[in-house]
């Protein structure tokens, strides 16, 4: 007992030394251009919003337009090699809207495809995208449970 | 003015996952869980309807949105189908943004061929 | 022959010679500070002729090994044995790399250490009378790498600035009895050292204790000081693992900053290339050892380096399982003669 938290002491006092030995990106820079690319990023897709809904459609479908539309873009800009590029500098104003998902959807996808259709393509695709989509059906799903509930209760 | 709006609430999400990313060494793919799972929650809230009220596709382009998405869909679906909708609306609701993805993705891999990093 | 000294060390009687050395290298370290002295640099698609990054990694192999049985002289029949190692899973780039040599192979992993390991195990193999010639050769591909540890390519995310680049290129070299202007006079044997580290993109921070732990067990078991290196050469620590080697050894009364060379730190230009905090990989020594330490060792700049590739020891499993990640360092002597 003695032994081993006499061994995590020295394991944190490593830690500590090493990251205080270890450069770091500047968080403010870092954030701007998470900001400045998210940012753009967004601004585009209410671009994209407002056109579909100046052609008269509705509400929803407009907002599945600007999804599909702002994946497209980010699938062609993966193939193209440039996304990583701009992830690079973007950091978390790539990763956080819709492109990055599709981004980590078409990556793999590509990288794989010497791997054949089924185990290359076919499984790896969800590599990054999969515990996204298990994760998200799993916590929507659950919450809808507690809604039915509530709704049966009359409390929602 | 929603131009702005859909920027700076956007840039904003952006920038605190920025944080999230550099102070705890969570990974990109822990992330988009993370967010994923966040938006429905708030979306099960009420909160991030608003949100969107709010800042239009400064709050649904982000992966919140997403998981705002599915929620909204499993609670339609249970509206309309009762308890069955539990494992109906998810994927119903977010059919265009996933099924794009996919196909996309996998038209992607017939066309583009894997390229170094420079 | 050779006999032991010391824990972990074994020291050369009879001379083992280093006869030639080969090495190929991608354009962005083609590029780099050491550019000119690689044998070969390839294109900018990174694919070397061939269809996908791991035929690309093994057709490094095959061409650094031809190169260096080519300086040395020596042809394919004469060759007794090979030591081939790299980074990918079940070391499969290397087992496609050698095979057409249709010699008899030994498949090593070591991590990024594994050209310490061939050379050692290479050098044991001709001071025993095992072989008269007897080839060492191990390559890293950045895209194989990324693709084995990592991310696909095309995934945008961010590097840290303690990530180091993986090297494209392999690095060969052919030892045997036959004599020349460079041997090795003896090697330590590292020790698996394990900090409690878990961070694999900080891997000099990894690998320092080992580095640290082989350099000084070198010293002991030879009864030499850091003075009697013309250069103390570290596979791929890099800048940050580099401030923490000085640090570990100074607190054992150990200075080595005026000999240390680190060959992750010397092959790229970090203003320039945005490599970060340098090279690595099995190649980035294999090669940085063939194309500019051993040359120097013939012409007798260097009268007598140490040569310690580093190596970080983790899996994707182990990774995901939450273990940590030890670090390994195999120390080669080598001499002018």
């Amino acid at each position: 007992m003695e032994q081993s938290r006499k061994e995590q002491e020295k394991i944190k006092k490593y830690e500590d030394y090493v990251k205080r030995k270890t450069p770091v990106h500047s968080l403010a820079k870092n954030m701007w251009w998470a900001f400045l690319s998210g940012g753009l990023i967004c601004t585009l897709g209410q671009g994209i919003l407002n056109f579909c809904r100046g052609l008269g459609l509705d509400k929803e479908t407009a907002g599945s337009w600007t999804s599909v539309s702002l994946i497209l873009l980010s699938v062609l800009l993966t193939g193209l090699n440039v996304y990583p590029k701009l992830a690079r500098r973007g950091g978390a104003g790539t990763l956080v809207p819709i492109t990055g998902f599709a981004n980590s959807v078409a990556a793999p996808a590509i990288e794989y495809q010497k791997e054949g259709q089924v185990f290359g393509i076919g499984c790896k695709i969800f590599t990054i995208a999969g515990p996204v989509i298990l994760y998200g059906i799993l916590i929507s799903s659950f919450l809808g449970l507690i809604y039915y509930f509530l709704h049966m209760w009359g409390l929602a | 003015m929603e131009y702005i709006q859909a920027f700076w609430v956007g840039g904003l999400i952006c920038a605190l996952v920025q944080i999230l990313l550099e102070k705890t060494k969570l990974m990109p793919g822990r992330i988009m869980v993370l967010l994923v799972c966040a938006g429905a929650v708030l979306g099960s809230l009420g909160i991030y309807d608003r949100l969107i009220d709010f800042a239009g596709a400064g709050a649904s382009v982000p992966l919140p949105g997403f998981g705002n998405i599915l929620f909204k869909g499993v609670k339609k679906a249970v509206l309309e189908h009762g308890f069955l909708g539990i494992f109906m609306g998810g994927f119903t609701a977010g059919s265009a943004g996933i099924s794009s993805a996919l196909i996309f993705g996998y038209l992607a891999s017939i066309i583009f061929k894997p390229k170094m990093k420079n | 022959m050779g006999r032991t000294v010391g824990e972990q060390s074994i020291q050369f009687d009879s001379s083992v010679y280093l006869l030639g050395g080969g090495s190929v290298v991608g354009k962005l370290e083609g590029e780099g500070p050491l550019g000119k002295y690689f044998d070969r640099v390839g294109e900018k698609d990174g694919l070397f002729g061939c269809s996908s990054w791991e035929e690309a990694e093994s057709a490094l192999q095959k061409e650094a090994l031809s190169i260096a049985m080519e300086k040395a002289g020596v042809s394919r029949e004469e060759l007794r044995l090979i030591y081939a190692g790299d980074l990918l899973a079940q070391t499969i780039a290397s087992s496609f790399g050698v095979m057409g040599f249709h010699r008899p192979v030994y498949g090593l992993y070591g991590a990024c250490a594994t050209m310490g390991e061939a050379l050692s195990l290479a050098s044991m193999a001709v001071a025993g009378g095992y072989g008269d010639y007897v080839g060492a050769v191990t390559s890293s591909h950045f895209c194989s790498a990324e693709k084995e540890f990592r991310y696909p390519l095309g995934y945008g995310s961010q590097r840290p600035l303690s990530a180091t680049w993986t090297v494209t290129g392999s690095g060969a070299c052919v030892l045997g009895t036959r004599r020349s202007r460079a041997r090795i006079t003896g090697i330590t044997t590292g020790k698996i050292v394990d900090y409690g580290l878990k961070d694999s993109f900080n891997m000099g921070a990894c690998m320092a204790p080992a580095a640290a732990s082989t350099i000084e067990a070198n010293l002991r078991d030879f009864g030499r000081r850091p003075e009697d290196y013309d250069r103390i050469i570290t596979g791929d620590l890099g800048e940050v693992g580099q401030k923490i080697l000085f640090d570990l050894l100074a607190e054992r009364g150990i200075s080595i900053e005026k000999q240390h060379m680190d060959c992750g730190i010397e092959i790229f230009d970090k203003e320039t290339q945005d490599t970060h905090a340098g090279g690595s990989g099995c190649g980035c020594s294999a090669a940085t050892f063939a194309a500019y330490i051993l040359p120097k060792i013939e012409k007798g700049q260097w009268k007598r380096i140490l040569f310690i590739p580093t190596g970080a020891l983790l899996s994707k499993v182990s990774y995901n399982e939450g273990k940590s990640v030890p670090g390994i360092a195999q120390a080669v002597v080598a001499e002018h003669c």
